[in-house]
């Protein structure tokens, strides 16, 4: 009973979408309050069903009820518990209802901010939400249905994907549509502004603290899945511009500049086409991400929902989003003029500087993605795009980003004081200089680009440094003083400083694996010892266990560095319903880095393969990535400046808008 | 001229989208094999624990067969498992099995496990023949024609669909000629 409850749910929440966003459209046109409110009702009603649904299929999952198909194809009833909850989105058909959950609760928030936002544009705004949930939610009920029933049911399930059994991997959808979602609102906004022919500072206002939400979750869901790629996979690696990898990076990059772009918008009222279609692309990015993984077109490691039907669906809805929202910017973008004008040396002109590298950053990997399918389309012959291209092609414009970042972030708008700059800029310089000294004398190997990529990290982490200390005048006044002023300054400058750290952060331990990790691959019996980056690594027992769901090999191995002692677990499961096997890294941070051992396969007899790295500053990248996915979130909670034209009377209040974006 | 320029989104778009278009009509799983149309490697492999016969590329000539590369360690190859039994079941077609990189005894348990299709099975556990068969990943199957030429490779697990719509058309067309 309870699936049905779900399925009818979900054609419910189907029909309010489908009435949300023509009743919003008209509202809008005829400025009906009466049918506005009809409007918003839709949304919320369309949230409540969708929970509904959700709920129901959770419930499925976490009874065991294999009389749904869904259930018995992805768990299996000796499953921890916690995997069957999350196994509710560990398949197509789950992960789309919580695509659609994430788009209802953005719709919900929304519909809650009529007061708060300029009516035309709300109504504009919530009735293209509206337009989005429900071709999404049509995707679901006419070819990935959920809820489709299997009887009799089978005794017991076929158990989810044994890697997809582990708590970063749970975590990392939901927080990754968190930001592809999240993107839909700006989306939204943009082809409202573009709508009704205006894009203003309030506008902006508006925008920024959804974009900046739909980021900060984007950031910690791709850290994530990276992290979880790290110590699940067993290679070593976490990042391997995969298809998938880089369609979750597209939006990233095109929602950074979009997060940059809007703060010109806001204060001088210039580059909003620019920002609009970046708003645009941003959740374009996101739909093509996702018609690339449900599709097939692209082989990948993560194409486990692969079905032509599907495809053609999502590209149905990409047409009509993107082909309707670039038709819309290319009729109505020519109204959105500028009033300001640009000096040279200005916060604006560095902005602009930032968007233009990004957007190239992006169209970098966009065209390195996408390069085999037009070359399959065009002669047929199957090519692929490795990690080379990508590092000789997007790491140059990725540098020159960074350090331009730590010399944009100091500028004042409209005229920047290039002097001034110098000198506060000069501690930074000098110890990034020292660094990439140290580095050239003390690196074994990789001097030259290693001194470069370190210098570079500290160059921005001490701009944003610098950034700090001038606005509270570290140096000039009591230290009491600084410390005030620190807790009073506008939030969106220290969240702007704590990402840009983060940012130097998490490019430091992509230096550091990428230019010195050592790697060492042998066959090993109980006893034998092996040597990477100074530690002598034994391999000191392998013994067989059970766990709830799976068998496997124990290795525990001894690792020796001077006096220092430490002891790695790695472990082969085998999970037998499944018939799949999985690695547990063993990892162990020290020394600066990790190291890491894989346990491989006993093929021969003659021993283990086992892969042992030492990945230097590895923990940098998530700990990078979290420090600027908490700016970000400090940046949204900054209500701004009062508003310059008060919007329907009523104080227009951001900051509301970020308390009442799901968190 | 500003005008026309708000319109390159747009058309970039329309390029994207028609390319997107075309690549859903593309298996992404195709990768042209050099061996189509040319004679199977020669080969000679021993048999699987608890079986008397081994596979040669000599046993695969005279009749059109299907020529199934496998591993009790491969997840996709139980997904086809049951399509296969099928297939054998049928008596369509002759199949024929390569085991590939299993530890003695696993293949054979495997199969007492899930089931046997194959007539005959080639154990080949360090590649040799995969390697030469061109054998990009597990689950693999060559259409052989009577002549013992590779006239067909599908990559990935046979599905009922891939049986009806690709593999048994060519099957009743080659054993016709």
């Amino acid at each position: 009973m309870i699936p049905e409850i779900g399925h009818f749910a979900l054609a419910l929440a189907f029909a309010a979408a489908l009435a949300q966003g023509p009743a919003l459209y008209a509202a809008a046109r005829a400025d009906d309050e009466r049918l506005a409110a009809f409007g918003r009702r839709c949304a919320y009603l369309a949230l409540g069903a969708v929970g509904l649904a959700f709920a129901s299929l959770a419930a499925a999952y976490v009874a065991s009820d294999f009389s749904v198909l869904n259930v018995y194809e992805n768990s299996h009833s000796q499953k921890p518990l916690i995997y069957k909850f999350t196994g509710t989105w560990g398949n197509h058909e789950g992960s789309m209802l919580l695509w659609a959950l994430i788009l209802a609760l953005y719709g919900g928030a929304l519909a809650r901010q009529a007061r708060a936002i300029p009516a035309d544009l709300h109504r504009l705004a919530l009735g293209t939400q509206g337009l989005i949930a429900a071709a999404f939610l049509a995707f679901m009920l006419f070819t990935s249905n959920p809820f489709e029933r299997l009887l009799p049911a089978p005794p017991d399930g076929a158990d989810l994907n044994p890697l997809l059994q582990d708590i970063g991997l749970a975590l990392h959808p939901p927080f990754l549509y968190l930001g592809y979602v999240g993107f839909s609102v700006p989306f939204s906004f943009a082809v409202a502004a573009l709508i009704r022919g205006r894009a203003d500072s309030v506008w902006a206002r508006l925008v920024r603290p959804w974009a900046l939400a739909a980021w900060s979750f984007l950031t910690v869901g791709i850290a994530l899945g990276s992290w979880w790629a790290y110590y699940e996979l067993g290679w070593g690696g976490w990042w391997a511009w995969d298809p998938v990898e880089n369609a979750s990076f597209m939006p990233w990059l095109a929602g950074t500049a979009l997060i940059h772009s809007i703060r010109v918008v806001e204060r001088r009222d210039a580059l909003k086409g620019w920002a609009t279609l970046l708003a645009i692309a941003a959740f374009s990015l996101s739909l093509i991400g996702t018609f690339l993984v449900r599709s097939g077109v692209l082989t990948s490691i993560h194409a486990f929902a692969v079905d032509p039907e599907r495809g053609v669906f999502i590209l149905a809805i990409l047409f009509a989003a993107v082909g309707g929202s670039l038709t819309v910017y290319a009729l109505r973008a020519g109204s959105l003029a500028p009033t300001g004008a640009f000096a040279p040396a200005s916060r604006e002109t560095a902005l602009i500087a930032n968007n233009v590298l990004l957007a190239a950053a992006c169209a970098t990997v966009f065209i390195g993605t996408f390069y085999p399918l037009f070359v399959d389309v065009a002669t047929g012959e199957r090519i692929s795009v490795g990690p080379p291209y990508f590092n000789m092609v997007f790491t140059p414009i990725a540098a020159l980003a960074m350090a331009l970042a730590a010399a944009g972030a100091l500028m004042a708008w409209k005229r920047a004081d290039l002097r001034a700059l110098a000198r506060r800029l000069a501690p930074a310089g000098a110890a990034a200089l020292v660094a990439a000294l140290i580095v050239a004398v003390v690196a074994e190997r990789e001097k030259a680009a290693g001194a470069g990529w370190v210098a570079l990290c500290v160059w921005l982490a001490g701009g944003a440094l610098a950034d700090l200390a001038g606005r509270v005048k570290l140096f000039g006044a009591a230290p009491g003083a600084a410390a005030r002023r620190l807790a009073g300054l506008p939030r969106a400058a220290v969240g702007a400083a704590l990402a840009h750290f983060g940012l130097a952060v998490f490019a430091l331990g992509a230096a550091g694996v990428g230019l010195w990790r050592t790697e060492e691959v042998r066959l090993m019996k109980e006893g034998d010892a092996a040597h990477v980056a100074g530690y002598a690594v034994m391999l000191a027992s392998v013994e067989n266990t059970t766990g709830p769901n799976y068998l496997a090999e124990r290795a525990r191995f001894e690792a020796r560095k001077g006096a220092r002692e430490t002891t790695l677990i790695s472990e082969r499961r085998y999970y037998p319903v499944r018939g799949m096997q999985t690695t547990e890294a063993g990892i162990r941070s020290q020394g600066g880095g990790d190291l890491y051992v894989s346990l491989g396969e006993n093929a021969t007899g003659e021993g283990w393969a086992v892969r042992l790295y030492f990945n230097p500053f590895v923990g940098c990248l998530w700990w990078g990535a979290g420090l600027a996915a908490l700016g970000g979130a400090l940046a949204l909670s900054d209500r701004g400046r009062a508003p310059a034209r008060a919007a329907r009377g009523a104080a227009a209040s951001p900051r509301a808008a970020a308390a009442e974006a799901p968190a | 001229m500003r005008r026309f320029a708000l319109f390159a989104p747009l058309l970039a778009f329309a390029l994207i989208g028609a390319v997107f278009a075309i690549g859903l009509t593309r298996d992404p799983a195709r990768i042209p094999s050099a061996l189509i149309d040319r004679p199977l490697p020669d080969f000679a492999l021993p048999p699987i624990e608890g079986r008397t016969e081994g596979l040669s590329s000599e046993d695969l000539k005279g009749e059109v067969s299907l020529l199934n590369v496998f591993g009790s360690w491969c997840a996709s190859c139980l997904i086809e498992h049951p399509t296969l039994m099928e297939i054998a079941r049928s008596g369509d077609v002759a199949v024929y099995g390569l085991n590939w990189k299993d530890r003695p005894g696993d293949g054979a348990a495997w199969l007492a496990r899930h089931g046997d299709p194959y007539a005959r099975i080639g154990d080949d556990p360090r590649g040799h023949v995969v390697v030469a068969l061109g054998v990009t990943g597990a689950p693999e199957t060559f259409v052989i024609d009577k002549e013992g030429r590779v006239r067909y490779k599908h990559v990935g697990p046979i599905t009922p669909e891939v049986w009806r719509r690709t593999l048994a058309p060519l099957i009743e067309e080659l054993k016709r000629t």
